[in-house]
C-alpha cells in the first residue's frame, strides 16, 4: 500500500445499507486526493447454504427449495433447476407446449421484476428521489403505470403458477397443471394495457439525463437463433465464446477474493463479464420483436448500448418484448396433452441455465440412481456481475471526483442500481464487517 | 390533526419475497403509503425517519451474532413488532441447519470457511424477543398482511383463521387431492391462508404456511402412506423447525 502524503487529503465514501436492491450489501469507496484507492462493493447478507442443504434431497425437490433464495425471481430458480434435472436425467423439453408454458410464466416474472426495477427501484434515481413512495406524491402518473406493469406480471404468474411469489405449479418435466385456452384468455386486456405502458415507458426513458459513458465489459448472456433469450440457449459473448451450459464450469471460475466478501465469477484467462439486460439487448437484438426494435430505435438506441445508465431504457424494451412475446404465446397456445413429462432419474450430472430478468442463473447438479441429490452448485446473476459493477463504480468515481460527498454517494449508488443487483440471491456471499473510514 | 403511524420492514436472513409482497400489493400501495408513514423501508427508499416506530414488519430469522444484536435494537424502537413469514416466524428453511452440522455445510459452499461468521442455528425472530402477532406463509399472503396492518392501524386484533388448509379446500370447491387420487397432502396439518392453491393445481400442499393451531401430523402421516425418509423430506422444508412439524420429521428420522 502506498503511503499517504501528507499534502493529500484522503476522503471516504461509504453507504452501509444500499437502499433500493434486493438484499443486503454495502459500498465502500476511498478517494486519495484525486485518486480513487480502493472501492468495494460488500454484500453481508447472510448465508444460507442452500447447495449445502440441497444434498440429500430428492431432484424433484429442488425447484421449490432453491425458488426460496430469492423471492423477486423465483421462476428464475425453478426454470433453472428444472432445467438442470431434466438434463440429468436425458429429457430436453426444447419446443411444444410445455417449452410455451414455461416461457409464457417466466415473461410474467421478467414484466413483474423489470417493471419493479425500472420504476420503483431505478426511476428515483433519475427524478432525484429517495424512492418511490416519495416520487410518486409528485409524479402519481408515473407512479401508477409502474404499478400497473408489476401487477400484469404478477397476474400472468398468479394464472399460470398459483401465486405471484414461489409459484407453485412448475415442476420437473413441466407442469402439475396446464391451463386450457379459456383460462388463459382474461391474461389478454391487462397484457395489452402492459404492452401500451411499456411503449410509453421507453419513450419516457429515452428522454432522461444520462452521463455520457461507455464501458467495455465482455457481455455474456443466453442465445438462441430467432429467439429473445429467456428459458434456454447456448452460452454465448461478444468475445467469441459460445458454449453449451454444461461447458460453463470449463470457462468460467469463481474466485474468493481476498478484497470482497463474495465469490467473483471470471471467464478464465479473460476476467470480469457482464450478464443482464444490456448483454442480452447488444448480442440478441436481432432476435427482438419488431414493435421493441422500433421502440428501441425511436428512443435513440443503437443495436448496442454500451452505457449503464441507460440501462433503465434498455429495460424498458425489454418489457415490450416480453408484454409482445407473452400475447403471441397466449395467441397460439394450445395445452399439451400431458402436463408434464416423465423424468426418470438416472445417476448423471445436468446442468442448468436460462436468464433471471437481472442476468444469466446457473445451476448443476450431481444425482444418485434413485434421484437423490449428491452435490449442487448454483452461480446466480449477481455473483458473476459484481467485478464489472465494481470496475463501474471506479469509473463514475474518477469521473466525478470533483463532487461533493453526498452528490457523489448517490451517483455511485445509482451505478449499483444500473445493474439491478439481487443481493438475496445469497448462496455464494460471505458476510464481512463493513470498514469504518 | 393526530401525526401519521410509522412503519417500518426490517430484513433478516430471507429471500426478500415477503417484504416484497408489501410493494405487491398494486391496488393498495399509496392508500397504504397515504394513511400511514413508511418510515424506514430499505428495499423502497433510502429515506430514513429515527425510530421509534410504531409498528415493524420482520422479514428473516436469525442466524449471525450481528443479526442477534440487530433484533434487540429493532424489538426496543417498536411499539408493535409483527413477524411476516415463514423465517420470520419458524427459522425458514435456512433451519434446516439446526438438524445438521453448520461446520459441514460450511465447508460445502464456501472455500474459506474461516470468513464465515454464523450461527448454528436459524431461530424465529420469537425465540429471540417478544413477539407481537406473527404471520405464517412462505411467502405470506397479501390479504393477511393488509388485514394485519389495517388491524394494527385501527387497534383492534388481526382477523387470521388458524384452521387448516382443507377448510379452503372445501371453501373452494376443490375435489380432495388426497382421497380421489391418492397424493400425499399436507393439507390436514397446516395453516391457512395461501386459499389452498396447491390442491387447486393437482398437487399436494407441502406445508408452506407451516403447522395449524393443534396439529395432528401423526394421524395424517398413516394416511398419505408414505415412507419414513419421504416423511422426513415433507416436513423438512420452509417451516422445519415449527413446533407441529418437528416433531413429526424427528419421529420418523427415528424409525
Amino acid at each position: 500500500m502506498k503511503p499517504i502524503s501528507a499534502n493529500k487529503s484522503t476522503r471516504t465514501i461509504r453507504t452501509d445499507a444500499l437502499a433500493r436492491v434486493e438484499g443486503e450489501g454495502a459500498m465502500f469507496v476511498q478517494i486519495e486526493g484525486d485518486h480513487v484507492r480502493d472501492v468495494k462493493l460488500r454484500i453481508y447478507e447472510p448465508p444460507r447454504f442452500f447447495e449445502a442443504m440441497l444434498r440429500g434431497r430428492a431432484f424433484t425437490e429442488a425447484p421449490d427449495i432453491t425458488s426460496r433464495i430469492c423471492g423477486i425471481c423465483p421462476i428464475a430458480y425453478q426454470m433453472s433447476a428444472v432445467r438442470a434435472m431434466e438434463d440429468a436425467c436425458g429429457v430436453a423439453i426444447d419446443s411444444g407446449p410445455i417449452r410455451e408454458l414455461r416461457r409464457l410464466i417466466y415473461c410474467g416474472e421478467w414484466i413483474e421484476s423489470l417493471g419493479l426495477h425500472v420504476y420503483l427501484l431505478h426511476a428515483p434515481d433519475f427524478l432525484g428521489y429517495p424512492g418511490f413512495l416519495e416520487m410518486a406524491r409528485e409524479h402519481p402518473q408515473i407512479a401508477e403505470q409502474g404499478l400497473a406493469l408489476k401487477k400484469a406480471g404478477n397476474t400472468l404468474m398468479t394464472l399460470v403458477g398459483g401465486r405471484e411469489i414461489h409459484p407453485i405449479n412448475i415442476r420437473v418435466g413441466g407442469f402439475y397443471r396446464a391451463p386450457s385456452r379459456a383460462e388463459l384468455r382474461p391474461l389478454i386486456d391487462p397484457l395489452e394495457r402492459a404492452r401500451e405502458i411499456a411503449l410509453a415507458t421507453v419513450r419516457w426513458a429515452g428522454e432522461l439525463p444520462f452521463p455520457d459513458v461507455r464501458r467495455e465489459p465482455e457481455l455474456v448472456a443466453l442465445a438462441e437463433p430467432g429467439r429473445y433469450p429467456i428459458d434456454l440457449g447456448r452460452i454465448v459473448s461478444d468475445r467469441g465464446l459460445d458454449i453449451a451450459p454444461a461447458e460453463f464450469d470449463t470457462h468460467m471460475v469463481e474466485e474468493h477474493v481476498a478484497h470482497s466478501n463474495a465469490l467473483h465469477a471470471r471467464i478464465r484467462q479473460r476476467g470480469s463479464y457482464l450478464t443482464g439486460s444490456l448483454a442480452r439487448y447488444n448480442l440478441s437484438f436481432a432476435a427482438l420483436s419488431p414493435l421493441a426494435r422500433d421502440a428501441a430505435r425511436e428512443a435513440g438506441l443503437q443495436e448496442t448500448c454500451r452505457n449503464p445508465f441507460q440501462s433503465i431504457i434498455v429495460r424498458a424494451v425489454e418489457l415490450v418484448q416480453v408484454c409482445d412475446e407473452a400475447l403471441a404465446i397466449i395467441d397460439d397456445y394450445e395445452p399439451p396433452d400431458e402436463p408434464a413429462v416423465e423424468v426418470a432419474p438416472r445417476r448423471a450430472v445436468g446442468h442448468g441455465a436460462t436468464e433471471a430478468p437481472r442476468g444469466m442463473l446457473y445451476h448443476r447438479y450431481a444425482l444418485d440412481h434413485d434421484g437423490t441429490i449428491l452435490d449442487a452448485r448454483i452461480v446466480p446473476p449477481t455473483s458473476q456481475n459484481q467485478l464489472v459493477i465494481e470496475e463501474d463504480l471506479r469509473a463514475v468515481v474518477q469521473r466525478n471526483v470533483k463532487l461533493p460527498d453526498e452528490e457523489l454517494t448517490l451517483r455511485c449508488e445509482q451505478a449499483i442500481r444500473n445493474h439491478d443487483p439481487c443481493i438475496s440471491c445469497a448462496t455464494h456471499f460471505l458476510e464481512l464487517t463493513v470498514q469504518r473510514g | 390533526m393526530t401525526p401519521k403511524k410509522t412503519l417500518a420492514v426490517w430484513k433478516f436472513s430471507s429471500c426478500d419475497g415477503c417484504q416484497l409482497t408489501l410493494l405487491d400489493c398494486e391496488d393498495e400501495l399509496l392508500t397504504i403509503a397515504g394513511q400511514l408513514e413508511i418510515a424506514y423501508f430499505l428495499e423502497a427508499s433510502r429515506a430514513k425517519v429515527q425510530g421509534p416506530y410504531d409498528v415493524s414488519l420482520v422479514e428473516g430469522s436469525i442466524t449471525t451474532p450481528r443479526e442477534a444484536e440487530l433484533i434487540q435494537e429493532v424489538r426496543a424502537n417498536s411499539k408493535a413488532l409483527i413477524t411476516i413469514g415463514a423465517c420470520a416466524t419458524a427459522g425458514g428453511i435456512q433451519a434446516l441447519r439446526n438438524f445438521a452440522d453448520v461446520e459441514e455445510f460450511t465447508r460445502i459452499v464456501y472455500a474459506s470457511p474461516d470468513y464465515i461468521s454464523t450461527l448454528a442455528t436459524s431461530t424465529p425472530i420469537s425465540a429471540n424477543v417478544h413477539v407481537d402477532y406473527e404471520l405464517n406463509g412462505c411467502p405470506i399472503s397479501k390479504q393477511q398482511l393488509l388485514e394485519v396492518i389495517s388491524a394494527y392501524l385501527n387497534r383492534r386484533r388481526p382477523r387470521v383463521r388458524a384452521h387448516s388448509v382443507c377448510v379452503e379446500c372445501k371453501r373452494r370447491g376443490t375435489v380432495c387431492v388426497m382421497v380421489a387420487h391418492g397424493t400425499p397432502c399436507l393439507g390436514p396439518v397446516t395453516h391457512a391462508g395461501c386459499g389452498a392453491i396447491c390442491p387447486a393445481y393437482n398437487r399436494g400442499c407441502y406445508g408452506c404456511f407451516g403447522p395449524m393451531e393443534t396439529p395432528n401430523p401423526a394421524s395424517l402421516n398413516v394416511w398419505t402412506g408414505l415412507e419414513d425418509r419421504d416423511l422426513v423430506r415433507i416436513y423438512r422444508t420452509f417451516n422445519a423447525n415449527a413446533d407441529g412439524f418437528r416433531e413429526s420429521s424427528e419421529a420418523h428420522q427415528r424409525q
